[in-house]
């Protein structure tokens, strides 16, 4: 309690975790929802906001909010999936590097480092593109899990490459304990903090990804997201014809959405971080 | 000489080698996922409308083939496209038969990398500058100001910013074309030229320099302040530096050489920002050509703007690494 209390002192943590709980309640409506998120011409078309359809309706004849509601949800499954998923191989290489050194070392990160030379983006366009069929949400998170692990798992290497020169690392060796319990036992809580912020930002990332992935067309586009709306908001000439509540509607949720995990992720690195703590508390006493 | 034998000749292969898993990935990926491309290509025409008999359809799939370097076991296959690599050939493209993708490619790249170019030399040089003197003043009002608009900046990713510029100043208040630069005309160069390009590319270059510069803008501030409580620092304000000295020459430079090296290593990411701001304002790159190549599934076209971006990215990163010595006299007497 009291740390949430302190973190809660952080009007970025403040903001960026009320906003998430907001769009958390609006993605858990979606179960709720009057309509199916399929189907089409099920109210008016193009109906500006009012009493009856809060965000209006779309060309589609679909009512926005309710269709917001699915994106969310969708975009936030997507975006887990990939984050978590890509956590897990991101951990894996990282520790194995940065442990093991050597020629595994050598190996792994010179594929990382291929994968980040390379414009990544394309190679995903490209395998999209031919699975474009089969790109239901579950799907595009595993396509997204499986590029977006590279940069992530340098990060956590060469901050186990700096635990491993550290004393206590000796100590535990040299009193008997495995590879697997010094790495799980001490290793692991001390890169917990950014392991954290390395799946904020990957999760954002993916939320990104998957909008442009949408805009070309390369993922399910009936299945609405935070990207389909867009797509499809864009490809009836929304901004043309001045449907704003259409076209407005998925860019200020996502806007919403990547700076709340920005903000919270911000936050509570700087927390961890006892060199910032310290800053910290310098400033609010002069 | 010990700089050839102990920086050149390592950095060149390492180039060599990125840039032969790179392809050699490119080769790989699509054939992993068990799907044809040929016959996404030829469900594509269906769709369109063509009835097509069973014997055309046979002998397309077999001209496809060839076209697309699937003809012999996956050995061939890889030797082929190799060699069309290197002879810059990677065939017709689709939307625009039976116009070359080189072709395409040739026109459509340099004003990518224009752009590219640009607005990343742009934001660096920006976000640094900013980045450093919002550091060396941290405590000031307006550089919290700053730092707090940056945080609701950054976050947002390049396709989402693009729209909401080209919803303001493109639509709102229209004082910016929506896109539609068309290319083909001969360029001349004259002073009218240069103004329709700065007219169409203002946006999509403000994108970039205001996201790339937020990002630079965060890493410098962070960087001068830590580098701003370092004793050499101390002891030259102690010893009466002036202080614009202080930071441009104490600071400043200190922080730059790890933001070069950041440089090389985002480049790839800063490069599919690029694509991505592309699409939004029709801008006649490389990315827009990526649009109508993947809505059309022109799969040609996909590969070879792939392909010709991994070797401009690597040949980017290759010529950064190569300067950074001349930045760093410290790398320069290893």
């Amino acid at each position: 309690m009291e740390i949430l209390r302190e973190l809660f002192r952080d009007y970025r943590f403040a903001v960026g975790f009320i906003f998430l709980v907001v769009l958390a309640i609006l993605a858990f409506l979606s179960f709720f929802s009057p309509y199916d998120p399929v189907r089409w011409l099920q109210v008016p078309r193009d109906l500006a906001p009012s009493r009856e359809h809060i965000l209006g309706t779309n060309s589609k004849g679909q009512d926005v909010f309710w269709e917001a509601t699915f994106a969310i949800r969708n975009s936030l499954i997507v975006a887990l999936i990939a984050g978590f998923l890509s956590r897990v191989v991101a951990v894996l290489v990282g520790f194995l590097a940065g442990y093991k050194g050597g020629l595994a070392d050598r190996v792994l990160m010179g594929v990382a480092d291929g994968l980040l030379v390379i414009p990544l983006f394309l190679i995903l366009v490209m395998v999209a593109m031919l699975l474009r069929d089969a790109m239901t949400i579950v799907n595009t998170g595993l396509l997204l899990a499986f590029f977006g692990w590279a940069w992530d798992a340098r990060t956590i290497r060469s901050q186990i490459l700096s635990l491993r020169e550290r004393e206590f690392t000796q100590t535990s060796i040299l009193s008997g304990n495995g590879t697997m319990s010094l790495v799980t036992k001490e290793y692991l809580p001390f890169t917990i903090p950014l392991i954290f912020s390395t799946l904020i930002s990957n999760i954002a990332w993916a939320i990104g990804m998957e909008i442009v992935l949408a805009i070309l067309g390369l993922v399910r586009l009936e299945i609405p997201t935070l990207g389909t709306m867009l797509q499809w908001a864009i490809s009836y000439q929304a901004m043309l014809l001045g449907y704003w509540w259409w076209i407005l509607t998925p860019i200020v949720l996502t806007i919403v959405l990547l700076v709340a995990l920005y903000w919270l992720s911000v936050s509570v690195s700087e927390y961890l971080d006892p060199r910032m703590r310290i800053q910290r508390i310098g400033v609010r006493e002069t | 000489m010990r700089f050839v034998r102990d920086y050149l000749i390592p950095r060149l292969i390492q180039y060599v080698l990125v840039i032969f898993f790179g392809i050699t990935a490119v080769f790989l990926i699509p054939r992993l996922t068990g799907q044809d491309p040929v016959l996404e290509v030829i469900a594509q025409i269906q769709t369109q409308g063509a009835s097509l008999d069973p014997v055309a359809v046979k002998s397309l799939m077999e001209s496809l083939r060839e076209l697309y370097g699937l003809k012999g076991t996956l050995g061939e296959q890889y030797l082929t496209m190799w060699k069309r690599i290197f002879s810059l050939d990677f065939g017709p493209s689709l939307f625009q038969f039976p116009a070359p993708v080189s072709m395409l490619l040739r026109i459509y790249l340099p004003w990518t990398i224009g752009l590219f170019a640009t607005s990343t030399i742009l934001a660096w040089i920006l976000g640094n500058i900013l980045g450093g003197v919002a550091g060396y003043f941290s405590q000031k009002r307006w550089s919290k100001v700053l730092d707090a608009v940056i945080m609701l900046i950054r976050p947002i990713p390049h396709y989402i910013f693009g729209v909401i510029l080209l919803i303001l100043f493109a639509y709102l208040w229209a004082i910016f074309p929506a896109g539609g630069l068309m290319l083909g005309r001969k360029a001349v160069f004259n002073l009218r030229f240069v103004m329709t390009v700065l007219r169409y590319s203002f946006l999509p270059a403000l994108t970039l320099v205001i996201l790339g510069g937020a990002a630079w803008f965060q890493q410098m501030k962070l960087l001068v302040q830590n580098i701003k409580r370092e004793d050499f620092v101390q002891y030259a304000s102690a010893g009466g530096v002036k202080e614009r000295i202080l930071i441009s020459r104490y600071v400043m430079r200190n922080a730059m050489l790890p933001q070069v090296t950041q440089l090389a290593l985002v480049l790839g990411q800063v490069f599919s920002g690029v694509l991505m701001v592309e699409m939004v304002f029709s801008y006649p790159g490389m990315g827009l050509l990526l649009y109508r190549g993947v809505t059309r599934g022109d799969y040609n076209l996909v590969m070879g703007i792939t392909v010709l971006s991994i070797f401009t990215i690597t040949t980017a990163v290759l010529v950064l690494d190569l300067l950074y010595p001349l930045l760093d006299p410290r790398i320069r007497h290893r």
